[in-house]
């Protein structure tokens, strides 16, 4: 059973009234968005001292908005749960907001924005809600109408939570075709709690790709072409035939939207002779 | 939704769509609001801006006020020119109305000052 809240419902479903409000009650949480949100910011490497028009994909609540706005930068904000957007409302967090899903492009004219962000948002467009979709064509459609709003040397960063290598394989490769380049910053890569992902994309130049942040100073910057050989050696990883391949197997098919029995303990044992 | 970002917004994303710019407005509920005025932000973004569609837009709602037609040359450093660009920007909201589509004519609703970009399927 998968505890990831992207494979319990759609997105506008899943953050209802309640689950919005749980979400912005929750001071832990806050705390964990705050710190992300922050170093996002720090990633988009901003011209210091002014004021930038930003975008913030997937803004919820709004609270990654409340912390664009104490850096004393102006946002505009996109969502797909209305929910989310009403609980933002109720919180006056200062940038304006727009009920949109990523999947179906940035709705902005060229050259809109100094930067975009968006914090723990962009897993979601890895899944397939409705047999419609089909999670590469609206990563790339999202990403290419992303490319297209920011203004020359602008920067996208997004703390996003990826549920294996594939998936930032899908990602990253889907943005790359969009016209960005970048990588993958893994900030402290060998603690499990405190280990984040920020993809960071570019738009133009030869700049390179900042440095994550560790405790031992190991260097943790993905960039795109090391990845292949990341996945190969993440490929194989478990036995044939074996529980977690059976799992993994199941999961890339229902990704693909295909009909796949539930996992339970029955999961990749074997049948008794009976039948 | 400020007119700040109605200058941003287009209905580009519609299937057969293919500029989606500018995007009319109906109003039904508008709200003035005191925004803190920060005139290094407006002079930076007046070049972003595309003047006649924030012209357009502040008149049809009835907020032009003395905004002129045109933009004027000196605008950095016009302090008085600066404010009257932040309080159509900032200030002004429409909270209750449409947006519409100029090639297609499809209505985006706005409820509580958000426009309701989502598209059908059969619209992407
Ligand atoms: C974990 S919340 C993060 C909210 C906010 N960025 C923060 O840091 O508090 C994820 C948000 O992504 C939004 N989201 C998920 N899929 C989306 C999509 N396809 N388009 C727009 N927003 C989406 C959800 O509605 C939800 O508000």
């Amino acid at each position: 059973m998968s505890r990831r809240p992207e494979h319990l419902a759609p997105p506008e479903l899943f953050y209802d009234e309640t689950e919005a409000r749980k979400y912005t009650q929750n001071s832990r949480m806050i705390d964990i968005q705050n710190q992300m949100c922050r170093r996002a910011i720090e990633l988009l490497l901003l011209p210091e001292n002014t004021t930038h028009l930003l975008l913030d994909i997937g803004c919820g609540s709004g609270l990654s908005g409340s912390v664009i706005k104490e850096y004393e930068h102006e946002w505009i904000g996109i969502d797909i749960s209305s929910a989310m957007l009403g609980v933002a409302l109720e919180r006056e967090v200062g940038g304006d907001l727009i009920l949109g899903d990523m999947g179906q492009g940035m709705p902005f004219k060229a050259g809109t924005f100094d930067g975009a962000i968006s914090i723990s948002a962009l897993q979601w467009l890895c899944n397939a809600d409705k047999n419609s979709h089909d999670p590469p064509k609206r990563l790339y459609k999202f990403f290419s109408t992303l490319f297209s709003c920011l203004s020359r040397s602008a920067r996208a960063v997004f703390q996003f939570y990826p549920e294996n290598s594939e998936q930032i394989e899908l990602i990253t490769t889907q943005a790359t075709k969009a016209g960005f380049y970048g990588g993958v910053v893994v900030d402290f890569p060998n603690s499990t709690k405190a280990k984040k992902y920020f993809l960071v994309l570019m738009t133009g130049g030869a700049t390179v790709l900042p440095r994550a942040l560790s405790v031992n100073e190991t260097d943790s910057v993905v960039p795109y072409a090391s990845r292949r050989e990341q996945m190969k050696k993440a490929k194989g990883k478990y036995l044939k035939n074996s529980k977690d391949w059976i799992i993994e197997k199941k999961e890339r098919r229902r990704k693909q939207g295909k009909k796949v029995s539930e996992d339970s303990k029955y999961t990749g044992r074997r049948r008794c002779g009976r039948f | 939704m400020k007119l700040l970002t109605h200058n941003m917004l287009t209905s580009k994303c519609l299937k057969g769509v293919t500029v989606g710019y500018p995007l009319g407005i109906v109003a039904k509920d508008i709200k003035v609001s005191e925004v803190d005025f920060n005139s290094e932000f407006i002079a930076r973004i007046i070049p972003k801006l595309d003047w006649a569609t924030l012209w357009k837009a502040a008149e049809s709602i009835g907020h032009v006020g003395e905004l002129p037609q045109t933009l004027i040359q000196d605008f950095e450093t016009n302090e008085e020119f600066l404010k009257k660009v932040h309080h159509v920007l900032l200030e002004v909201e429409v909270i209750n109305g449409d947006l519409l589509c100029p090639e297609s004519g499809r209505k985006f609703p706005i409820n509580d000052g958000i426009p309701n970009m989502l598209l059908n399927e059969d619209e992407v």
